[in-house]
């Protein structure tokens, strides 16, 4: 690991000089991803400046009814937060699915959306890898992809991004706030990801330093019934083959509201809108919800040795759908 | 490189001063160097294992201001200031094994004993995180929130996942801790 200058930020302000003082910084978070990539040679900052003791690290409820995450929140602590619990489940879930105790304590709720890709070749510095070293090719491609991306890659990167938690903030229609010298702004969670396309070492829309605030979750989607899925290797531990997030509102024997969201498909959590307005206003019934995941995951590429995780993707959706309704499924339409 | 006069010239150690199992220590680090480094090399408290550096099986657990962290991804120098157990401070002064250690001699839960003290710190603060309240992956939903959580064997083994045991020694590993928890069965 190359030596590097370390600068403990006081304020956000702070920081941001710090930042820019020292072309090739990087900020730390929890650091459970970042100091495991300098390990790798991955990441080589120049400099860290360590953000960790700025006032970000409460949950506050706003007047408008929505809650705001500060970005230093650990991801225990968010998952186990009683309003997150009971207002927002599948953010609680999504959490609790992802990594292990020990790395929950230390990774906080801005730093799970910043961590990278756990693409083998991304993590390998002797291999191609366009989203490491833009224009070196991606070996991933002919090479070992089961857990790659089946919808939106491009010919430059076919990697996934790793957050679960990132899929819950994404179908709760949640939004992340940003500090820059420019002042704060927020982005739909939905689009805080980018697809590769050209750009594969781009994973966010963030611009270079700009810093995770807050996450905010809205008032909408606050209470009503969400649940998050995720389906791995093992039963714990291990990140995701496919999972889903869904919040889903029924009202006079309709869906009213939905929010579905894929993890481990795409390079960002894939928020599936085409099936979201296939269910609005139609009856909740588990064929409308095969229909709607078919129609979604129609767009779907799957390279080689990952067609897998289209049937397993819809079946999650499905699932979650199904058992989201209110006072149980309706009944199958051929069994009525 | 004439790295000396690059971006890299900038001083690279710094003070940082970490309390201990309750002894503080105030040492000049290479900021690359990661906790568990320090304690291993430089305060010769070799309890805690390095397995593979990067966070993937737990025998580096340490609990840092009370929470159970792999240490072999924490930078020293970001954690001036902090409280760290090791599980040589577990049994205090008294030469009293702590409960938990008590029961993994008791339940015979290990074979070559590398991943036992990570496995112990794990434990530790997984109990405490039960207390507190916070759920699990393996939880009830539907469980209320901001009260103890019960630990049955299910959640002993998803609370323990970060812990891995290359000789295979979990299901004794979780009769300890259960024995710990009050819930064991004999
Ligand atoms: S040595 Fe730290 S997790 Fe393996
Ligand atoms: S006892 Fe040998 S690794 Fe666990």
């Amino acid at each position: 690991m190359d030596t590097f200058a370390y600068v403990r930020a006081g304020s956000l302000a702070e920081a941001a000089e710090a930042f820019a003082a020292h072309p090739g910084a990087r900020y730390l978070g929890g650091g459970t991803n970042l100091v495991d990539l300098m390990k790798l040679g991955v990441e080589r900052p120049t400099a860290l400046v360590d953000v960790t003791r700025l006032p970000l690290a409460e949950v506050t409820e706003l007047p408008d009814g929505s809650l705001r995450i500060g970005a230093l929140v650990r991801n225990s602590d968010l998952a186990a937060h009683p309003l997150v619990r009971d207002r927002y489940p599948a953010l609680s879930q999504a959490v609790l699915a992802g990594a292990s105790g020990q790395l929950r304590n230390a990774a906080t709720t801005g730093g799970n959306l910043l961590q990278r890709t756990r693409c083998p070749y991304f993590q390998d510095v002797s291999k191609p890898c366009n989203k490491r070293e833009p224009g070196n090719g991606c070996a991933a491609r002919e090479g070992v992809h089961r857990d790659h991306a089946v919808l939106g890659h491009s010919e430059h990167c076919i990697a996934t991004h790793p957050s679960d938690l990132a899929v819950a903030l994404a179908a709760l229609d949640a939004e992340v706030e940003l500090y820059g010298t420019a002042g704060v702004r927020r982005v739909a969670a939905a689009g805080f990801h980018r697809l590769p396309g050209e750009e594969p070492e781009r994973d966010t829309v963030i611009e270079p330093g700009e810093i995770v605030t807050a996450v905010v979750l809205p008032a909408a989607t606050a209470g009503l019934p969400s649940a998050y899925r995720k389906a791995r290797d093992r039963a714990s531990y291990a990140f995701a083959l496919a999972s889903v997030a869904v919040v889903l509102e029924v009202a006079d024997g309709v869906v009213a509201r939905v929010g579905i969201a894929f993890g481990a498909l795409a390079h960002r959590p894939w928020r599936a809108r085409r099936a979201e307005e296939a269910l609005l206003g139609a009856a909740p019934t588990p064929a409308a919800f095969e229909r709607a995941a078919d129609l979604e995951l129609s767009e779907a590429r799957p390279l080689r040795d990952n067609a897998y995780k289209v049937p397993l993707a819809r079946n999650l959706a499905v699932d979650v759908l199904t058992r989201l309704v209110p006072d149980g499924p309706v009944p199958h339409e051929e069994d009525s | 490189m004439g790295s000396e006069h690059g971006p890299r010239s900038a001083p690279h150690r710094s003070e940082t001063t970490l309390r201990v199992n309750g002894k503080p220590h105030t040492l000049t680090v290479d900021h690359r160097r990661v906790l568990l480094d320090v304690l291993r090399e430089d305060l010769d408290l070799t309890g805690a294992k390095k397995g593979c550096d990067h966070g993937q099986c737990g025998a580096c657990t340490v609990l840092v201001d009370g929470r159970r962290v792999n240490s072999c991804l924490l930078l020293a120098v970001a954690l001036d200031g902090s409280d760290v157990t090791t599980v040589e401070g577990l049994s205090g002064d008294g030469e009293d094994p702590h409960p938990l250690q008590r029961a993994f001699l008791d339940r015979d839960a290990f074979q070559c004993g590398y991943c036992t003290p990570g496995q112990i710190c794990s434990a530790l603060g997984a109990l405490a995180e039960a207390e507190s309240g916070h759920p699990s992956h393996v939880t009830d939903p539907g469980a209320p929130s901001g009260r103890p959580v019960a630990l049955d064997r299910d959640e002993i083994r998803e609370r323990l996942s970060g812990n891995l045991c290359r000789c295979g020694a979990y299901p004794r590993i979780v009769d300890a801790v259960q024995d710990v928890t009050g819930t064991g069965s004999t």
